[in-house]
């Protein structure tokens, strides 16, 4: 189907399903029970993942084909966001427009940026790329202040024109973004016995834009120009001797995965209209490369995981509190549960990005591959059965490109 | 070459899923709700308190936080009561709110923007929190409004200073109890004149975010009103530590008073740098160096050790203020008493704002008998109120802004204890610090109308 072969297709029906049925998924215990605390089935999370997720699965097209590590990823998320906001602030509130502005902004950006970058590889790149970033999170933050609003963030106001919509709603309100007049906000709960599953309008669309840039960034991976790429990853060298001009082809995957970020960027700004100047910053840039190698680097899926990895980690710890933890423990005895508390508290709250760390170290240590990886050898755990009863050696598998 | 085979069965195919992408927001559209967000539906009732636990601000979000513990505790009958002892309004018993037990959620903001409206929205969409307080940074404090405004619910704001918190960025969901830049300016006026005199050259450290810029605003009307003059205006990064290189070309500019408009880590630092820098022995245009930091707090006071001697500022509220002024400002007592109590040290301004927004919103919520914004907005507006240790406070209801006496402070020269680093200079009666709502440097924003969610 759509011109993938079969392993593809399957993958991106699992994908499919998986994003689509997210709200199902992601809320596993009833809203009453103590483990509620670990649901992450609420809008907001669910569109940080697949958003996150589209950020990610385009920097692979970058780092996973070319091996050219980028560390400024963020400015384009930055810049799309900036130029989706300034969207609703001037044309309407249909994300529409604002999302693909930010595609293209985005989209030139990196071609400026990649064009001066990709004169040099390896660190040099990456140092390249850090710094333009960083410049570009300076000049939000301080000189461009009239465009970007600074440390406070880009934000609607009441009287901003917005040409084609309106400035305030009848009652006196800033107008929500809205895709043709379906609200970005709109939400539908389903209580099932003790669960509460929300579908939220703002999700779907984001989920359905990652399953396009998702089944766009297979053909990529597939195409003659992923292949292309990766022969970049293995030799570029030995292809300048055969007379081939690489650096169109690695401009090109630059400008992609900008796009994608701008994408995201874009995105974000529509569920939420609001655009922040650390979503510039260097440790925005890292989160991305944490992501995909935490899911596995020139994988799929990878990115996609470990997207949604880290996302969970950020929210769902982070609100875990020493009260929380009291409550769950309030069967120990009081001394013994007081130094449980007392262990466990710099891993929760505040703490929640040591635990990150030490799960990032774990899995670079244990897994180089990344999840991915770790599901493949999950697999082979189960295939090797298999193929001792038919007594034929299982096919040696391949990473999921 | 890419594999593109066009079949019927597959332009079958993919025309079903692309249909069925479609439809599907088609379908979840005909969701609506009656009522407002988060209406409580069992016998509890849960707050959201959005806080910086990591960053600059981190040691006033852990006072705040325990502030928040201690209002719960004392609005759903435990401890001592507290402030709700002294409170003019006698509508909360003691029985959590309208009889629902109060539970509470909390994030860390990050003192970022973007991290505190995530932390807000999974408090609203996953929690179900139908109040939001906090915030330790206006520009978070500005975001988190304006997301509550969209969602529906309530923001009491916790300590935000910027003028545009209640000015150009006010929303018709957002309150705010602590005071403002301008009447910071307003109060610490006069003092200035008195102490450092009417001819002086000032250089300006802003942190760069919308507290920053109106603080430095309103400090540069007040001064130049009384005749000041203003040398330079250097904003730093809210997220810089080392102010080393901002301190240096203050040396040479011919200024004789350093304004900081800096708070919390910022404060310290760039004070620290300022004393090491060997400035307070300065002697500059025949005067002797003076440094202002127009926003000040316990907590910062002990951060910068003995550099805060004899520095002066303002503050929304000091724990010594009923025993040294007198019972106008009933409630201080009861307060310090409770916190100290369970915590072992007084309370910082930043923690009295909390407890009192908290305390102010179940007030409003049992005085208009329903959780529903709209209500409680009505209930808060216009509200004059006494004994939550401001003396007699008004929410004024053009802006939603908390009117009353503002304290000038001192960095005591010595101290009897590592609690009492801070000394009440004067305190600046309300209408000294009252302004119209129109007035330039709170203009451009509109309340809107009172948004009760879906």
């Amino acid at each position: 189907m759509f011109g993938l072969n079969k392993k593809d297709t399957s993958l991106l029906l699992v994908v499919a399903v998986l994003t689509l049925c997210a709200p199902f998924i992601l809320n596993p215990f009833p809203t009453d029970s103590g483990m509620a605390q670990f649901n992450a089935g609420y809008p907001d999370l669910m569109q940080r993942f697949v958003i996150f997720g589209i950020f990610a699965v385009g920097f692979n097209i970058l780092f996973g084909l070319t091996g050219y590590l980028s560390f400024g990823h963020a400015a384009f998320l930055g810049v799309g966001s900036y130029s989706a906001v300034w969207m609703f602030k001037l044309l309407s509130m249909n994300v529409l427009p604002a999302i693909i502005l930010s595609v293209i902004v985005a989209g030139l950006f990196a071609l400026l940026i990649g064009f001066v970058s990709l004169r040099r590889s390896g660190i040099y790149f990456s140092i390249l790329t850090l710094a333009f970033a960083q410049m570009s999170f300076n000049l939000a933050y301080s000189v461009l202040t009239p465009i970007t609003n600074g440390e406070t963030g880009l934000q609607l106001t009441l009287d901003d024109p917005r040409i084609l919509g309106v400035s305030a709603t009848a009652d006196g309100s800033i107008p929500v973004t809205s895709l043709f007049g379906l609200e970005m906000r709109s939400t539908y709960e389903m209580a099932v016995g003790g669960w509460n599953f929300q579908f939220s309008a703002g999700y779907y669309l984001c989920a359905i834009i990652m399953l396009i840039s998702f089944y766009i960034a297979v053909r990529i991976f597939r195409s003659p120009f992923g292949l292309m790429l990766r022969a970049v990853k293995c030799n570029q060298n030995r292809m300048r001797y055969t007379g081939l001009n690489t650096r169109p082809y690695t401009l090109a995957a630059f400008v992609i995965s900008g796009m994608y970020a701008g994408l995201a960027g874009g995105l974000m700004a529509s569920m939420d209209p609001l655009a922040g100047a650390e979503r510039m910053q260097w440790t925005a840039s890292g989160e991305v490369v944490l992501m995909t190698i935490l899911g596995g680097a020139g994988t799929l899926i990878g990115p996609v995981l470990g997207a949604g990895f880290i996302k969970y980690f950020e929210n769902i710890f982070s609100k875990i509190n020493d009260n929380v933890l009291h409550q769950w423990f309030s069967w120990l005895p009081d001394g013994l549960e007081d130094f449980v508390v007392f262990v466990i508290h710099p891993f929760i709250g505040k703490g929640w990005a040591l635990t990150l760390g030490l799960l990032f170290m774990a899995v670079v240590i244990f897994l180089p591959g990344g999840l991915v990886e770790g599901g493949q050898r999950l697999r082979n755990v189960f295939s090797r059965d298999k193929a001792k009863d038919d007594g034929t050696h299982a096919p040696k598998s391949h990473p999921a490109e | 070459m890419s594999k593109m085979d066009v079949t019927r069965r597959g332009v079958l195919k993919t025309g079903a899923v692309a249909g069925g992408g479609l439809l599907l927001p088609t379908y979840l559209r005909a969701a609506s709700h009656e009522g407002f967000t988060n209406a409580p539906t069992g016998d509890t009732v849960t707050l959201g308190f959005n806080v910086p636990q990591t960053g600059p601000y981190a040691d006033e979000g852990a006072d705040e936080l325990r502030a928040f513990e201690l209002a719960v505790e004392h609005l759903n009958g435990g401890g001592d009561g507290g402030m709700l002892q002294t409170f003019s309004s006698k509508a909360l018993q003691g029985n959590g709110i309208l009889g629902k037990k109060v539970q509470f959620v909390t994030g860390d903001t990050q003192t970022k923007s973007d991290a505190a409206r995530a932390s807000a929205k999974s408090m609203i969409e996953k929690d179900g929190a139908i109040m939001i307080s906090g915030g330790s940074s206006s520009g978070v404090a500005v975001a988190v409004q304006g997301l509550c405004q969209e969602a529906g619910v309530i923001f009491m704001a916790g300590l935000t200073h910027s003028n545009d918190t209640t000015g150009k960025d006010k929303k018709a969901n957002g309150f705010r109890h602590m005071f403002n830049a301008y009447m910071s300016a307003a109060a610490l006026a006069p003092v200035l004149s008195k102490l450092y005199g009417n001819d002086r050259r000032a250089y300006h450290l802003t942190a760069d975010y919308t507290w920053g810029w109106t603080q430095q605003e309103s400090i540069q009307a007040a001064t130049e009103a009384l005749g000041w003059q203003t040398v330079n205006n250097v904003l730093t990064p809210l997220a810089a530590t080392d102010f080393s290189s901002y301190i240096a070309p203050v040396l040479n500019s011919g200024a004789d008073v350093l304004v900081l408009n800096h708070y919390g880590g910022n404060m310290i630092n760039s004070l620290t740098a300022a004393v090491q820098f060997g400035l307070r022995e300065k002697q500059v245009n025949g005067k002797n160096f003076e440094i202002v930091v127009p926003l000040y707090s316990e907590l910062m006071a002990k951060g910068a050790g003995s550099n805060i001697k004899g520095i002066v500022g303002s503050q929304n509220w000091d724990w010594k203020l009923e025993n040294q002024m007198g019972a106008a400002y009933a409630g201080t007592n009861a307060f310090v008493k409770s916190f100290g109590e369970k915590f072992g040290f007084p309370p910082s301004q930043a923690a009295q704002t909390c407890y009192a927004q908290t305390i102010l919103y179940a007030d409003a919520v049992a005085r208009a008998g329903s959780f529903n914004p709209c209500a409680v907005v009505e209930a808060l507006e216009g509200f004059e109120f006494d004994g939550l240790g401001n003396g007699k406070t008004l929410y004024r209801k053009d802006d939603h802004q908390c009117f009353k006496d503002v304290l000038v402070v001192r960095g005591a020269e010595n101290p009897a204890n590592e609690y009492e680093l801070v000394e009440i200079v004067e305190v600046t009666p309300t209408e000294q610090v009252t302004y119209a709502p129109d007035h330039p440097m709170f203009a451009g924003g509109a309340l809107g109308t009172c948004n009760p969610g879906a």
